[in-house]
């Protein structure tokens, strides 16, 4: 893509796009590490929902590729550091996935961006925080979800 | 006869042997003496020999048991009484007045904003501040709120009360008084954990005179990423990074001279593993680990301890440290050791140096013993019936033991143990069941 046309995809961008974000987070690691973003007062922003999974290893690509097409604008899959996964190599399995995901939704026409994976343990409250607002920044530099934002979702 | 368990120490052993009871149907009380469970635990940064994240562990496991329908928490509590016989124990349980309406506090946390109170908090070892009103931490179960009654303005001084004013939910009740509850208890599983070690009585060390003399709960307190310092390493004394950081073995084991001659068993671990974590976050630290022997003795603890010599360059020195002197200027530390495998007189200078304390019997135990009329070891911990064949009973019918309560041991064991006292309680249960 062109500098010419990103700029031009940009200024499309509706003024009050507000993303929507999953967060898919694993039990263990990053659930308690949002849990603590939350009991310790960090702020973030509120576009995220998280779904709770025992493992990251356990996030089917299918989870990712439906919640694109019921419209959602970004998705964050967050489990435990490389060594901490409670179930092994959960997270590992899961990080491989989200690199070939990331392909498969380039040729979608879903900019790989809008996927990411990451490690936050349940101690990393202030890291989760600043995760979800990069995040929601970078979401909102891209703009709507081209999915939705041709056709119908769901 | 009850077949409902008490269970004294909301630590891991606690928390474990809850969980295992309470899944298979018995009504399980759980009485902890702070204002939440998880105990020392919780305060871990990493737990070796994995380097897990403790929090990553613990806290969905007291989630499990806040949320549990057979668990009825007894949080900020002390067992005052016990009477009666096994199957049929009478407990008198004093609830502490938390000031705080527990079933209307929703955890908001406006009170301890607009508190005026300053404390060094017990969860950060000192080394961070929090209100008179407040949560030991942020995970805390129960999230409710307590009021310090030492601290507070309006309890000491009648003057403040500006928290009973913010608090949305009007939770705040300075009118709460101690209430004595009567349970009926079959069986008892004490799991009273452990106090740290204090250095600070032994002049040498030099520990509360130096700023850079710290312990190791402190060390995991400064290198948590939810920590006072969000898990940058800063030394006490000008909040610099240390470039030499030395570790100090058995600060309070092995020591018959100040009654503690046995060996606490977690210290060369976890020192091994604050080492590695530090190398982690900055790997051009210079570490030196003084120690006497190095005890890796479980699944995994040898490799570790390989580990950190081979792949991290962690410098392991034979001698314990003699003395701990400091350059007034600079505030760094001189350390003298004697070498036993040169047999040569060291001196080292260091930025920091971290005493790995040892684990004594918590205050109270004594008190405790009597009330439960079992006895007690020489070292201070509870005594066990046979240590071999009966490690988690006592001398005593229906009164079982688990975790540190029974002798210093790491989490692993700790929590194989309370599975065991809790297996060994359900047992007795059933016999006394069959036995009506």
């Amino acid at each position: 893509m062109s500098a010419q046309t990103k700029m031009e995809e940009n200024t499309s961008i509706p003024l009050d796009f507000d993303p929507k974000i999953l967060c898919i987070a694993c039990n263990w690691c990053t659930y308690a590490g949002a849990d603590l973003a939350g009991t310790s007062r960090i702020q973030y922003p509120t576009n995220v929902r998280i779904l709770r999974v025992m493992c990251t290893g356990r996030v089917h690509p299918t989870f990712v590729l439906k919640a694109f097409k019921m419209g959602v604008d970004g998705v964050l899959i967050s489990g435990c550091h490389y060594g901490d996964c409670h179930y092994q190599v959960g997270n590992k399995k899961a990080e491989r996935r989200v690199l070939l995901l990331q392909n498969v939704l380039k040729e979608l026409g879903i900019e790989p961006e809008r996927l990411r994976f990451e490690t936050i343990s349940a101690s990393e409250g202030i890291k989760f925080a600043d995760v979800v607002t990069q995040m929601v920044d970078e979401i909102k530099k891209l703009g709507p979800n081209p999915v939705t934002s041709v056709g119908e979702g769901g | 006869m009850s077949q409902d368990v008490l269970i004294i120490g909301g630590g891991i052993s606690g928390i474990q042997a809850a969980l295992d009871l309470g899944d298979q149907g018995f009504h399980v009380y759980l009485v902890e003496r702070t204002p939440s469970i998880g105990g020392r635990m919780s305060q871990l940064d990493k737990t070796f020999p994995t380097l897990d994240c403790s929090a990553c562990i613990l806290t969905p496991k007291m989630v499990d048991v806040g949320s549990h329908p057979n668990i009825e928490l007894m949080t900020y509590s002390e067992v005052k009484e016990v009477s009666g016989k096994a199957g049929n124990f009478k407990v008198k349980v004093l609830k502490k007045p938390r000031y705080v309406n527990i079933d209307m506090c929703v955890g908001c946390g406006t009170c301890a904003s607009k508190c005026p109170m300053k404390i060094p908090s017990e969860f950060d070892s000192g080394l961070s501040k929090r209100s008179a009103i407040y949560v030991p931490f942020p995970q805390a179960v129960p999230l409710k709120y307590t009021i310090d009654a030492d601290h507070c303005l309006y309890l000491t001084r009648g003057v403040c009360g500006l928290c009973e004013q913010v608090c949305p939910a009007s939770a705040i009740d300075f009118n709460q008084e101690e209430e004595v509850v009567e349970l009926d208890i079959g069986a008892i599983i004490v799991a009273t954990g452990f106090d740290p070690y204090d250095p600070s009585t032994e002049t040498v060390y030099g520990y509360q005179r130096f700023p850079n003399v710290i312990t190791g709960l402190e060390f995991e307190r400064l290198i948590n990423a939810s920590g006072p310092t969000h898990g940058h390493m800063e030394r006490p004394s000008d909040q610099e990074l240390p470039k030499r950081v030395a570790f100090v073995q058995c600060v309070g084991s092995r020591n018959e001279k100040i009654g503690n001659p046995y060996c606490s068993r977690v210290c060369c671990m976890y020192a091994i593993k604050n080492a590695i974590l530090m190398k982690e976050h900055y790997p051009d630290t210079d570490i030196s680990i003084f120690y006497i022997d190095i005890r890796a003795f479980g699944k995994g603890f040898e490799e570790f301890y390989n580990r950190a010599e081979e792949e991290f360059d962690i410098k392991f020195i034979k001698g314990r440290v003699s003395e701990i002197q400091e350059d007034p200027n600079t505030n760094n530390l001189f350390l003298k050791a004697f070498n036993t495998i040169t047999g040569t007189l060291l001196h080292a200078e260091a930025d920091l140096a971290v005493l790995s304390v040892g684990l004594r019997p918590p205050a109270g135990h004594e008190n405790l013993a009597k009330m439960l009329d079992i006895p007690l070891s020489n070292n201070g911990f509870f005594a066990e019936s046979d240590l071999k064949y009966s490690p988690v009973t006592t001398t005593k019918d229906g009164i079982f033991i688990a975790g540190v309560a029974q002798g210093p041991k790491d989490i692993p064991d700790s929590v194989a143990q309370a599975s065991g006292a809790a297996s060994a309680a359900a047992v007795f249960l059933a016999k006394v069941k069959v036995g009506e």
